[in-house]
């Protein structure tokens, strides 16, 4: 992407391209962990909804579908909330393929 | 019609805020600046102005909402002084990054320790680099003079970088002053109307102020802002040319005063101008060619313009009231020495740093720094660079 040097950008700091952030794909800063989503242990509570600070917990109608390994930073904090004894998100060991994440 | 009134230099800020009547005032009080937001809080319960006062918990939250209101595209103003200024000292900057045509009324004062309230320029010296304009002003007239212009010179579309007003804590802020107020109607056309440059009140743009940015932008953005500044110079002039057509008193960079035939010249800003302006009447008709400059733009500073008129004196002394510990000089001299480097023909220069904490200089003092500087002229020889006025030594 070509990068606008300051005479080209706008006064002030302002980005009109807002909503920008989605080209910005924070699932590449994940090192070591990931969640997995158990879909039978899912109550569908949307806690992992609420608390991702990423937006990256994929709905559909009122159910949780899975994470968006896109956006997912492998913080944890899903996992962590998840209600039930048996968690519906369990983090997981990640091979990392870094060659594979910067393609994108 | 204009009218005369006897004001004090804060009730001088009230009367062109009651003119101007922004969108948004925020604004705490403290000494010796109280009186300009006690003035505005009062025309705003009397119905004399329409835009929103806000009084927040704390200095850093009334430059925040200057900042978010000036973002959402509203005409915005403050007023403080001292410790007030330095406790928006990251909002000021943001202020500036953001490109926010803030204005600001600041009654200098010390800063603290040891706590004192009366004036000094240390409060606006120490936010030199925060990326505002600094007009500072001699007297209670001036004071409104360049508030008004303020707006202008912040508002234009080159320029659009927030502006600082200085008037000295007591000095003028108290002192009554038989003032020119300008008809309300000539004052709000010469202002003229606000139209804001993304404001985020216009909900038909989606767009993002203050985003963060990284090592690959930050660096642009930085350059982005100082190009306002630097685009302000013409601005300023035009501002002030036109200020004079329309009212009667122009104003430039700097005031030079019996400076024709001067030799030997004293540069200082604000109301200490005004002593050091009898003094020099004094010494003139003694036969002493003298004459003084008085900086009235500190930011951007007139480097070029300055080291011109004081290149041909045998002998110049800078009077600073604010001190930079450890630095090569006080802030107006490093600017003046460093702006005179280029020129092969320069004058000798000395440093008196003068009036902290609103310790008085008077005529007399003057004298002796012209007796100095005729030492200087006469030997070629500077003994001491830097010296104290007026301090038990
Ligand atoms: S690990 Fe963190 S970023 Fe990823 S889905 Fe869970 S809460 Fe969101
Ligand atoms: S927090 Fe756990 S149980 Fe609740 S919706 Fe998310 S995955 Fe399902």
């Amino acid at each position: 992407m070509k990068k606008e040097n300051w005479k080209e950008l706008t006064i002030g700091t302002i980005n009109l391209d807002a909503g920008n952030s989605v080209k910005n794909l924070t699932g590449t800063w994940r090192s070591g962990k990931k969640p997995e989503f158990i879909e039978g242990n899912c109550i569908h509570c949307f806690f992992c909804w609420l608390y991702c600070p990423h937006f990256a917990i994929l709905v559909e109608g009122d159910k949780v579908k899975g994470i968006n390994y896109d956006y997912c930073t492998g913080c944890g904090i899903c996992s962590v909330e998840c209600p039930p004894k048996e968690k519906a998100i369990v983090m997981v060991k990640e091979e990392i393929k870094l060659i594979e994440r910067s393609a994108k | 019609m204009s009218t005369q009134k006897i004001l004090n230099g804060n009730q001088t800020i009230a009367e062109a805020v009651r003119q101007i009547d922004p969108d948004v005032m925020a604004a705490y009080p403290i000494t010796p600046s109280t009186a300009i937001v006690e003035t505005i809080a009062k025309f705003k319960a009397d119905g004399l102005i329409s835009g929103e006062f806000v009084c927040p918990e704390s200095e850093h939250s009334a430059m925040s909402v200057c900042i978010g209101a000036a973002s959402a595209g509203g005409r915005v103003m403050t007023a403080t002084a001292s410790q007030g200024l330095a406790l928006m000292w990251e909002m000021l900057y943001i202020a500036a990054g953001l490109r926010l045509p803030i204005i600001a009324a600041i009654a200098n004062r010390s800063l603290s320790a040891p706590i004192n309230i009366h004036g000094d320029h240390s409060d606006t010296m120490g936010a030199r680099d925060s990326g505002w304009i600094q007009i500072y002003s001699e007297g209670c007239q001036e004071a409104y003079d360049n508030f008004l212009q303020a707006f202008r010179i912040a508002e234009h579309l080159d320029v659009r970088t927030p502006v600082l007003v200085g008037l000295d804590g007591f000095i003028i802020s108290h002192s009554m002053e038989v003032i020119t107020v300008e008809d309300d109607d000539e004052v709000k056309k010469f202002v003229g109307e606000y139209k804001p440059v993304y404001p985020l009140l216009d909900t038909s743009r989606k767009m993002t102020v203050g985003p963060i940015d990284f090592t690959d932008y930050y660096f642009e953005h930085k350059r982005n802002q100082i190009e306002g500044i630097e685009n302000s110079p013409p601005v300023i002039e035009a501002v002030g040319k036109e200020f004079g057509q329309k009212f009667g008193r122009e104003y430039g960079f700097f005031e030079e005063y019996r400076m024709d035939d001067a030799e030997i010249c004293i540069v200082v800003m604000s109301s200490a101008a005004g002593t050091c302006k009898d003094a020099i009447d004094e010494m003139r008709s003694e036969g002493k060619r003298i004459g003084l400059v008085k900086p009235r733009v500190f930011r951007p500073f007139p480097h070029h313009k300055i080291a011109d008129v004081l290149k041909k004196q045998k002998a110049v002394a800078v009077l600073d009231r604010s001190s930079s510990p450890g630095a090569f000089g006080a802030p107006l001299f490093t600017e003046i020495r460093s702006a005179l480097y280029d020129y092969t023909e320069r004058p000798k220069i000395v440093n008196y740093v003068y009036g902290l904490g609103g310790r008085d200089i008077k005529v007399e003092h003057f004298k002796e720094v012209a007796l100095k500087l005729e030492k200087i002229a006469d030997t070629g020889k500077v003994e001491e660079i830097y010296g104290y006025i007026n301090l038990r030594e």
